[in-house]
């Protein structure tokens, strides 16, 4: 079985998800959920000796598994992980447990689908993050977004055919670009679709380019950069508290994820060539997206839209190449999951209760639900980015990095510590301080506890990785450090 | 002990008390929130005494606690610098905060947020220790962001208070303004030192003392400069300097003690600190310091100014302290560090013990807290009222008091100062010097002495009437409990004497050895110590300098205005009442800025997002969908439904694959 540890990560979820969508209507309702939270947990522990057993001294892919799937096209069944993909598979499959647990009781229609949408959804993005098989990527890569747009389309808002469809429009563009460059490094690669092949194929800077082009499409809709990112906040608007959350804490990672296993070390010196490209993207997306969040009247939205900016310290941080940058963006990935999980939960929470997102529904939460606002600020602050969270840490490493770069960069990214502070805080003041207004708050009850257990363990992470963040980037660093150095050097023929 | 124990001890016996207070509140009670949080602070206390008299002892340490974070050779830490500077911040600290604890017991008595409240300070307490213990930049912006987290929990403690939650959000976007300049200057360090260990940087710097860094193109700055100005924006931010001072006065929303704790005695001096601790990379830059002298300058008269016209007992204190954090500033700026840090010492004591005399006056007078309805306490809180007037002695610099001592040398450095913007600096300090004696005298007499006007409040509709009203209107005013009069009293004493204790060994002996560095350039400390003749004959050549008789002038003032002829001031406030209104409106800083910043980037955000993500973007995307439908429309013509149709399609197809794949072979 220790031969197969990525294969299971991978199936269990989905296997158990299979199971889940077994048991039918809505009269097993219980069992449906039972067997969901049994698959996730499962599906969490076979993924635990990934993190127990990870050797930080290589950056060699591990835990690797190989076998033939498709031989007239050389596609193989190829899977392993290093230091920058491993922490993101233990990141989802712990997702995975909290939304389970999230929609204990708020779904109480399709219970076995939804249930079942969201396993087999954890179980394709691993594959994503461990496949090392174009082919094999492809499949993981557009089939999660399968279960996606179900979560969307079935359990949605009121407008989330809209949402589903921009969605889709925004995806297919740059998938089919990808596809083709996949194609493309088939044939330049000398009919390989092995990803640490392509890594070693020279393409003239002519290829190189076109293919940053269509990866960035690719990668750069899912992260979501800027000016591709208006799918992210209408998705959000309409998805459920469980989609929202893994849309937020792993689907955009899975676009970050792009970048650092194909864009740059496949194609290093167009990436050198266009980073101006990506890093003027990613300072907008701090800044521009810091203000358009300013002035959000819906939560989700606002957070949303603080998604977008957090992200953008992701594509920033990489394109500065040096260690500080990459790590500090893989970091402030893992908190992105962390902290936005937390935040739409605290919004699911709150829309449980009063069926509303809009900030102006709300005020003087404190006053009825004094738990719930002291999770909260936990959380508000940990995306204002206040040292001891999570949420600071990607975002200092990130600033320090570029300083060494370019120090307007810096400036830039810098000020996401007034906005960052201001959005965030200013709703959290609207929203929790203040006396009651609504009288619809005055009958709310604080939460319970399913809910306070996903609070606490969710605090549990983002002040744990805030205070000792040195595991994290202990296995990183080597795989960051030798990644860098292959993608110093030119592939130019 | 082990030392080292001992120094983790300081912090984290707070932050057990902030654990028990705020996790197990309901559990532990009232009682039992207070006397685990006085504990923890009154341990730190003892052990912060230990490491003082272990310093003094010449011993100092310089260690880490922890790896934060290790990326390869670059590590990021926790850790401990326990010098003399650091001691002695921690003893003021702790000391501080364990009177603001004992007193929170009388002040907080009936408020339902009791055991948060009590965790609050706590977790202050060590957020505060954390920083000045710092041996590195980062752990310094740990410090420096928690404390700003408490205060910002604390000012909007009565959270459904819309001027307290506002002001809490303010003052946390003020500090954030700060925070960017700090943030970026710590950047640089790391970028030009490669680490951001104190020792490290501190003896990497005079290499690095002429380097020079393109900001912008064609024109190089001084790299020392730079850093300096960007670390020196993060003190303006929390020390509340111009022109980020807007926040202090609004944080009086929040309850007297930490009015006392933080926005006096502690957090707002961690500006000081930070500067005299770095005083190794400020003494390379005379921009620098020149552009903190003038900081401080305008922050100590200007400021002044406005307790003038404050009618408000705590804003009255709130801008006395900016303009002594002015003070302080000056002092940095004329490279007397020692000086700063000590004005920095002797503030603490008495302006806490200012502002909670100024608690007790509120308690008494039930939470109304307009001067203008109170007057002849005297007789009715003897305690109050002795201490109160201990503090603004030693506050507005009598001869012997602690603050004559801190303020008179600060106004000496400055005229010793070579630098060019001394001169103004000067007259801003002497000035204040006047301002300081008569606002702080203008509050005494009109809360002690003169008419008793409390009996005409009750109709005063005074909206700071919040959560903690203590529900006992009318009657005379009395004396508060003990708990409240203590820490008064036990203030009241390193307010009379610190000063003439201390200066002689902490300014011109040999106290802080190592801990601040002068550079030669900058002689002002050791032209101070030939004019020097101990603490006695300084304060007996005070009668002969005009600062003192400024003060007195000041005094006189007040008295002649507020005892004898309130008629005047009322008129000069008719006939002058543009200066008046300009004062009363504190210059329009808060409107400017509401205006500008707030009310602008909404504005921005407002456009950028129907503009740019609804219009343009979103625009482009529907409109791309528009011609998806329409191209569908189209081909939905192809689909007849006609086998052979479709039969015909395919043979075309077939057709053209056949030929592209006969022309690749």
């Amino acid at each position: 079985m220790s031969d197969h540890i990525l294969s299971l990560v991978v199936w269990v979820p989905i296997v158990a998800g299979v199971l889940v969508l077994a048991t039918g209507s809505d009269r097993n309702a219980p069992l449906a959920r039972w067997l969901a939270l049994a698959g996730s947990l499962l599906g969490l522990i076979v993924a635990l000796p990934l993190a127990t057993g990870f050797d930080t001294s290589t950056s060699a892919m591990q835990f690797v598994e190989k076998a033939p799937w498709i031989p007239t096209f050389n596609v193989f069944y190829h899977l392993g992980v290093d230091g920058i993909s491993m922490p993101l598979v233990l990141l989802n499959s712990f997702t995975t447990v909290l939304v389970v647990i999230a929609g204990w009781q708020v779904i109480q229609d399709r219970v076995a689908q939804y249930m079942a949408a969201f396993l087999i959804m954890s179980g394709l993005i691993n594959g994503a993050f461990t496949a090392l098989d174009g082919i094999l990527f492809y499949v993981f890569f557009e089939g999660m977004l399968i279960p996606l747009y179900l979560i969307v389309g079935v359990w949605g808002g009121p407008n989330r055919v809209y949402a589903a469809f921009k969605f889709f429009l925004y995806t297919l563009a740059g998938s089919l670009l990808m596809l083709v460059s996949f194609v493309y490094l088939y044939y330049q690669s000398g009919g390989s679709f092995d990803i640490q092949t392509w890594h070693k194929t020279t393409l003239g800077m002519t290829a190189q380019t076109l293919m940053f082009l269509a990866f960035l499409l690719a990668f750069g809709v899912k992260v979501p950069m800027w000016p591709v990112h208006t799918w992210l906040p209408d998705a959000h608007v309409e998805a459920p508290t469980g989609g929202s959350v893994v849309l937020a804490a792993i689907t955009l990672k899975v676009g970050a994820y792009g970048f650092l296993r194909f864009i740059l070390p496949i194609v290093p010196d167009a990436s050198h060539e266009l980073a101006w490209l990506v890093i003027a993207l990613s300072l907008i997306a701090v800044a521009y997206i810091g203000l358009v969040a300013l002035v959000q009247a819906d939560m989700k939205k606002l957070i949303a839209y603080s998604s977008i900016a957090h992200m953008g310290f992701v594509t920033l941080g990489f394109f500065l190449f040096n260690p500080l940058g990459w790590e500090g963006g893989l970091v402030q990935m893992i908190s992105h999951g962390f902290v936005s999980a937390a935040l739409f939960l605290c919004i699911g929470v709150m829309y449980d209760r009063l069926h509303s997102r809009q900030i102006k529904d709300y005020g003087g939460l404190v006053n009825r639900m004094p738990v719930f606002a002291a999770f909260f600020m936990l959380f508000a602050m940990a995306n204002a980015g206040l040292p001891a969270t999570s949420g600071f840490v990607g975002e200092f490493m990130v600033i320090m990095a570029a300083v060494e770069v370019n120090f307007w960069y810096a400036f830039v990214a810098a000020t996401t510590l007034i906005f960052g502070a201001a959005y965030t805080l200013w709703m959290y003041k609207r929203v929790v301080f203040g006396t009651v207004t609504n009288p619809h708050v005055e009958h709310l009850s604080d939460i319970n506890a399913r809910e306070t257990l996903l609070m606490a363990v969710l605090a549990a992470c983002v002040l744990g990785m805030g205070l000792y963040p040195k595991p994290f980037t202990d296995v990183m660093h080597v795989s960051v450090v030798d990644l860098l150095a292959h993608v110093g050097q030119s592939k130019l023929p | 002990m082990d030392m080292k124990t001992l120094y983790l001890i300081v912090p984290l016996a707070p932050l057990a008390g902030a654990i028990i207070a705020g996790l197990f509140g309901r559990l532990v009670g009232r009682t039992g929130a207070h006397i685990a949080t006085i504990a923890g602070v009154a341990i730190s206390l003892i052990a912060s005494v230990l490491v003082f008299q272990d310093v003094l002892a010449g011993h100092t340490f310089n260690g880490t606690v922890y790896t934060w974070m290790a990326l390869g050779e670059l590590r990021f830490e926790v850790g401990f610098l326990i010098d003399p500077l650091s001691a002695m911040m921690m003893l003021v600290v702790t000391f501080v905060s364990l009177m603001v604890h004992v007193y929170t017991i009388g002040y907080m008595h009936d408020d339902p947020g009791y055991q948060r409240f009590f965790s609050y300070i706590s977790l202050f307490t060590f957020s505060m220790l954390m920083l000045v213990m710092s041996n590195n930049f980062l752990q310094l912006f740990f410090g420096w962001e928690a404390v700003g987290l408490v205060s910002y929990l604390l000012i909007g403690f009565w959270y459904t208070k819309e001027t307290a939650i506002y002001a809490n959000l303010k003052a946390f976007l003020v500090n954030r303004v700060g925070d960017f300049g700090f943030i970026l200057g710590i950047g640089l360090v790391l970028a030009w030192f490669g680490s951001l260990d104190y020792a490290t940087v501190f003896a990497k710097a005079p290499a690095l003392a002429n380097e020079t860094i393109t900001i912008w193109p064609d024109s190089p700055w001084m790299l020392m400069t730079v850093i300096g100005l960007l670390l020196f924006v993060g003190a303006m931010g929390k020390s509340a300097q111009f022109p980020l001072h807007v926040w202090l006065p609004d944080s009086m929303e929040g309850p007297t003690p930490i009015s006392a704790l933080i926005h006096a005695a502690t957090m707002v001096t961690a500006g000081i600190f930070m500067v005299a601790r770095m005083s190794p990379l400020y003494e390379l830059s005379d921009v620098a310091l020149s552009t903190i002298m003038v900081i401080g300058a305008i922050t100590a008269l200007f400021m002044g100014f406005l307790g003038i016209v404050q009618n408000d007992i705590k804003r009255v204190v709130a801008y006395s302290t900016l303009s002594q954090l002015g003070y302080m500033t000056v002092a940095l700026g004329a490279s007397a560090y020692s000086v700063a840090v000590f004005h920095l010492m002797t503030h603490a004591f008495f302006k806490a013990l200012l502002f909670l005399a100024a608690g007790s006056v509120i308690i008494a007078m039930h939470h109304n807290q307009d001067i203008r309805y109170m007057g002849g306490l005297k007789k009715y809180m003897p305690i109050t009222w002795i201490t109160s007037l201990i503090g603004s002695l030693a506050l507005i610099g009598t001869p012997f008091l602690s603050g004559f001592y801190s303020k008179e040398t600060i106004i000496e450095a400055v005229k010793l100062s070579h630098l060019p913007v001394a001169d103004l600096a000067y007259w801003a300090v002497l000035i204040g010097v006047f301002v300081t004696a008569y606002y702080s005298f203008r509050m005494y007499f009109l809360v002690f002495h003169g008419k008793e006007r409390f009996h005409n409040a009750h109709h005063h509709d005074d909206t700071s009437h919040g959560q903690d009203d203590h529900g006992h209107h009318g009657g005379t005013p009395h004396e508060t409990p003990w708990v409240v009069t203590g820490p008064l009293l036990v203030l009241a004493l390193p307010s009379l004497a610190i000063g003439y204790m201390t200066i002689e060994p902490m300014l011109f002996g040999d106290y802080f050895g190592n801990a601040i560095y002068v550079s030669d350039r900058h002689p002002v400390m050791n032209e101070l110590n030939q004019h020097f003749h101990g603490a006695v004959a300084m304060g007996l050549h005070a009668v002969a300098t005009l600062p003192f008789w400024l003060a007195v002038a000041g005094v006189g003032l007040a008295a002649f205005f507020y005892l004898r002829r309130p008629d005047i001031p009322a008129a000069l406030s008719k006939r002058f009442a543009f200066l008046h209104s300009l004062l009363v409106n504190k210059y329009w800083f808060d409107e400017l800025y509401s205006f500008v910043f707030a009310g602008g980037a909404r504005l921005l955000g407002s456009g950028l997002w129907r503009g740019g993500d609804q219009a343009t973007i979103d625009g482009a995307v529907n409109g791309a969908a528009r011609l998806v439908g329409r191209v569908a429309r189209l081909f939905k013509a192809f689909q007849s439904g006609y086998i052979y149709h479709y039969a015909f399609a395919m043979l075309i197809g077939v057709f053209a694959l056949v030929t592209w794949f006969a022309r690749l072979n």
